[in-house]
């Protein structure tokens, strides 16, 4: 037959990309809700970049207490003597790289174990199986203050705040993607394709690297973008809990928002509302993108423009075509 | 030219049709139906201006390949599309238009004007209500119907569809079922409110051919005993020589050719029609064997010898182990193609990935390559594997998405033998151009080829290394008739070239004709019968051959009837 010319070409890689090729297929509502998660996350991560640029003081610098927003101090000062404003713009350098750490670190390690479990199977695999529902079963933040007090002590520098407090969240995060790694693995072990590289001989370790790891790793980048918000709240919660990073050695949203806990009731609203509205939209504008992405993988659950609506290019032809085949 | 909008109109008023349209009263009439979905890649024009009638007590079939837009012809009918559809033109059952009725009038046309019946019965029940219960919900749906009427009327119903001791099967759930009793239910389903019309959308490709030919046979009863119409959707030709009353036969969305079943099978009008019933497996025609009286290949070096061979998968835990393969013994020797048949549950595929070493042998003895698969250890195989292809049913998940063909069918290169990476291109574009691909296909990726190409890209994987044993597992199974001639065709010829020995597994008789020397028959796990394949075919010695035999519906609506009567006589013998 004439497939010869009915194949598409493979998209160009920049379409290709997560984001671009959601961004591609997303219409409608689910297109506004990528867009102002995409926006909101852009804001967060620019603010990171251009911390040192944007901010009017240091994250450390100390001027006269619980002062109100004024045009020396915008958002205000807190009740330690800190500028609000760049206490919150500061917060998300320190909220980036715990991410960056718990995410990067998590990934590695929850895929390598995945596979490995769940291509291998037997069992080194159940036990690690029974120890991720353990993990699981332990409540999120109190876990984390456990590994935070065992890594730091407490309260520690700038690095070993954040390694701590990421080290601390990667514990929470490996078995959720050891368990979708192992959950894809074991699917993939009986697809034809692997069947097929088996009877090929091809040896255990390149199947994995070759033809299973990149098919099991399409939902990582929702995950991701998922785990990212909550790594965030995690961090947010150890600082307000005073398990997090000293005021001095970085700026960090959950110790800001604890110390402004005593300033509700005099009446300061300052000191409490920016860190919090910081962390609802870095939150809202990480859950966001996830979700849409989530949504868009799913072809059940991703909206289309109506048939009809864009206008088809080879409509004219299509009659002949029929003809063509029919005699080719 | 093109003829759909013209000719085709010609061709309504032109009186050679069995009942034109408004002659005679018509159960259901499609008029210039087109139907178009949105999807990621623009508009896609499922439906494009069909227009037809079905009489009472007719059986149509809609016949076509995989995106002729016969199934979504007869969910429309049903007004069951997809929300991405749009739709215009009419679809009339008696006086309504089902593309424009309200909700409520949709309800009420549905169940009692028309039923559906599915392609998989096991999908189609509900399985944590009983059967009764199911066919009762559609009497409930439509009126006041007490408890007692309606379980009388479900048992009835039941009874119709010849389901034994119904008064006490109605309580059972549908796993207590087979699969042929399971599609019985489901029709019972559609009887229940007296539907004048049933639309069944390849309701025997599910099942196996024995049972098949029941169904076939249920369908006909019903229609000759209470005059319901049937409008069958099938792809499959001998199921249409064996029922159908009129033929239409769609392609890419559009009406090809419409005529009576005996008419359409002896004159075809349109190029399509005939390339497609040419493309047809018939038994007995083309067979590989024919005029073979001893096997062949008996001097040849043997590579698969089956001694007594057990395979049992472990049951659950208190469960026995299942045996899904009995005793079986046979060799397969060098150069030789032997035809492996049997229906589902037959142990014919636990056999092929046996001897590939994908399952484990449980008792007896298993030598592959001279190797005993009883001890089989992967590290001690493994050199062995370079001598064994095997090439898999679904095309489209037997390639790894992410590599290009070329990457794909250089994998057993780049594992077994040491190439530099411009031999092995080499060697890759040979391969392509052996299974007659384009060179340039080595860059493409797997979803850019059609099934058929994709098959063909498989067939040059196993044979990369030059094997001298290739398993082929239901190879053809997943392709539309006319790719399946194209890829038979090409495997005969590729086996004549290159000599290796072949295993070919198929539950389809016919096609096991056209390639094996040798055929054995499976069922229930134990080999029943093997031989010359055109003397198992044309001759059969054990009576379950018989009984499969005589149940492949042959694609001639003349033969088929005689073989139908045979059948019947078989049964009652």
């Amino acid at each position: 037959m004439a497939a010869g010319l009915t194949v598409k070409r493979r998209e160009p890689l920049l379409n290709r990309l997560p984001v671009i090729s959601h961004y591609r297929k997303s219409t409608g509502l689910q297109r506004g809700m990528l867009v102002a998660g995409l926006v909101l996350t852009g804001i967060f991560l620019l603010t990171a970049a251009l911390a040192p640029v944007l901010s009017p003081y240091g994250f450390a610098e100390r001027f006269d207490t619980q002062q109100p927003p004024s045009s020396a101090h915008w958002w205000g000062t807190t009740s330690g003597g800190y500028d609000v404003l760049s206490r919150v713009i500061w917060g998300t350098q320190t909220a980036l790289m715990v991410i960056v750490v718990a995410v990067v670190l998590s990934i590695f390690l929850g895929v390598a174990v995945g596979l490995f479990s769940g291509y291998f199977g037997g069992w080194a695999d159940r036990i690690l199986v029974v120890v991720a529902d353990a993990v699981y079963a332990f409540p999120t933040l109190l876990l984390a203050i456990v590994m935070s007090i065992a890594i730091s002590g407490g309260q520690s520098s700038l690095l070993g705040g954040i390694l701590s407090a990421g080290i601390s969240i990667t514990v929470v995060f490996i078995p959720q993607y050891f368990r979708v790694i192992r959950a894809e693995t074991i699917r993939l072990k009986a697809e034809p394709f692997v069947e097929s590289a088996q009877v090929l001989g091809a040896p255990a370790l390149r199947i994995m690297s070759r033809h299973i790891f990149k098919n099991a790793t399409r939902t990582l980048p929702l995950i991701f973008t998922l785990n990212a918000s909550e790594a965030i709240l995690t961090l947010a919660g150890l600082g307000f809990l005073g398990f997090g990073i000293e005021p001095t050695s970085a700026a960090e949203w959950g110790y800001d928002l604890n110390h402004a806990l005593s300033d509700t009731t005099a009446g300061i609203w300052w000191t409490g509302v920016f860190p919090g509205m910081a962390i609802v939209l870095a939150v809202l504008g990480l859950t966001l993108v996830g979700e849409s992405m989530n949504d868009l993988n799913d072809p059940r659950l991703r909206s289309r423009r109506r048939a009809g609506k864009t206008p088809q290019p080879d409509a004219p032809a299509g009659d002949s075509t029929v003809q063509d085949k029919v005699t080719a | 030219m093109s003829y759909p909008a013209d000719e085709l109109g010609k061709f309504d008023d032109g009186g050679d049709l069995p009942t034109p349209p408004g002659a005679r009263e018509t159960v259901l009439s499609i008029e210039h139906l087109k139907v178009t979905f949105a999807t990621d890649s623009g508009d896609v024009k499922a439906v494009d201006d069909v227009s037809l009638t079905v009489a009472p007590a007719e059986v149509l079939a809609i016949v076509g390949e995989s995106g002729s837009g016969k199934t979504v012809t007869a969910r429309t009918i049903l007004g069951m599309l997809a929300e991405t559809a749009i739709s215009s033109g009419a679809v009339l059952i008696s006086g309504n238009n089902v593309l424009s009725v309200t909700p409520a009038q949709l309800r009420q046309i549905r169940g009692q004007e028309v039923a559906m019946v599915f392609q998989e019965p096991s999908t189609a029940l509900n399985p944590v209500f009983s059967v009764g219960w199911q066919i009762a919900e559609g009497l409930r749906a439509h009126g006041k119907v007490g408890k007692k009427e309606a379980r009388l009327r479900a048992i009835e119903a039941l009874r119709k569809v010849g389901i034994p001791d119904p008064e006490k099967r109605v309580d059972y759930y549908p796993h207590q079922f087979s699969g042929g009793q399971k599609q019985r239910v489901v029709i019972a389903a559609a009887l229940a409110l007296n539907a004048g019309l049933i639309v069944a959308d390849e309701p025997t490709t599910a099942l196996d051919v024995t049972v098949q030919a029941e169904i076939l046979e249920l369908l006909r009863d019903l229609r000759d005993t209470y005059g319901t119409s049937i409008v069958l959707i099938t792809h499959n030709m001998g199921v249409v020589a064996d029922l159908a009353d009129r033929v239409v036969v769609m392609y890419e969305g559009k009406v090809v050719e419409e005529a009576d079943a005996t008419t359409l099978f002896a004159s075809p009008q349109q190029d399509y029609t005939k390339r497609l019933l040419a493309a047809v497996p018939h038994l007995g025609r083309n067979s590989a064997s024919a005029r073979a009286t001893v096997r062949a290949h008996l001097d040849q070096e043997v590579l698969v010898e089956a001694k007594h061979l057990l395979i049992e998968y472990p049951g659950r835990l208190g469960t026995p182990a299942f045996r899904a393969v009995d005793d079986v013994s046979f060799t397969i020797s060098a150069g030789e193609v032997y035809g492996l048949v049997g229906e589902s549950g037959s142990g014919k595929t636990t056999i092929g990935r046996a001897i590939a070493g994908l399952n484990r042998t449980t008792g007896g003895s298993l030598k592959v390559l001279g190797y005993e698969m009883l001890d089989f250890k992967e590290r001690t195989f493994r050199p062995l594997r370079r001598d064994i292809g095997f090439v898999f049913q679904d095309p489209a998940a037997s390639f790894n998405p992410h590599l290009s063909i070329g990457e794909c069918v250089a994998e057993p290169i780049l594992i077994h033998e040491k190439r530099s990476g411009a031999e092995t291109e080499k060697r890759v574009a040979e391969l392509l151009e052996a299974v007659q691909l384009p060179r340039a296909y080595a860059e493409r990726f797997p979803h850019e080829l059609s099934g058929g190409e994709r098959q063909r890209a498989s067939l040059a994987r196993a044979l990369a290394l030059n094997p001298k044993l290739l398993i082929a597992d239901e190879p053809t199974s997943a392709l539309d008739v006319s790719v399946q001639a194209k890829v038979l065709e090409l495997f005969k010829q590729i086996q004549a070239e290159f000599g290796f020995a072949a295993l070919f597994i198929s539950h389809d008789l016919a096609v096991v004709d056209i390639l094996a020397d040798w055929v054995g028959v499976l069922h229930n796990g134990k080999l029943v019968e093997q031989g010359i394949g055109s003397q198992v075919m044309g001759n059969p010695r054990d009576a379950y051959t018989k009984r499969l035999l005589a149940s492949l519906p042959v694609p001639d609506p003349v033969e088929q009837a005689k073989r139908r009567d045979a059948h019947r006589a078989l049964l009652h013998s």
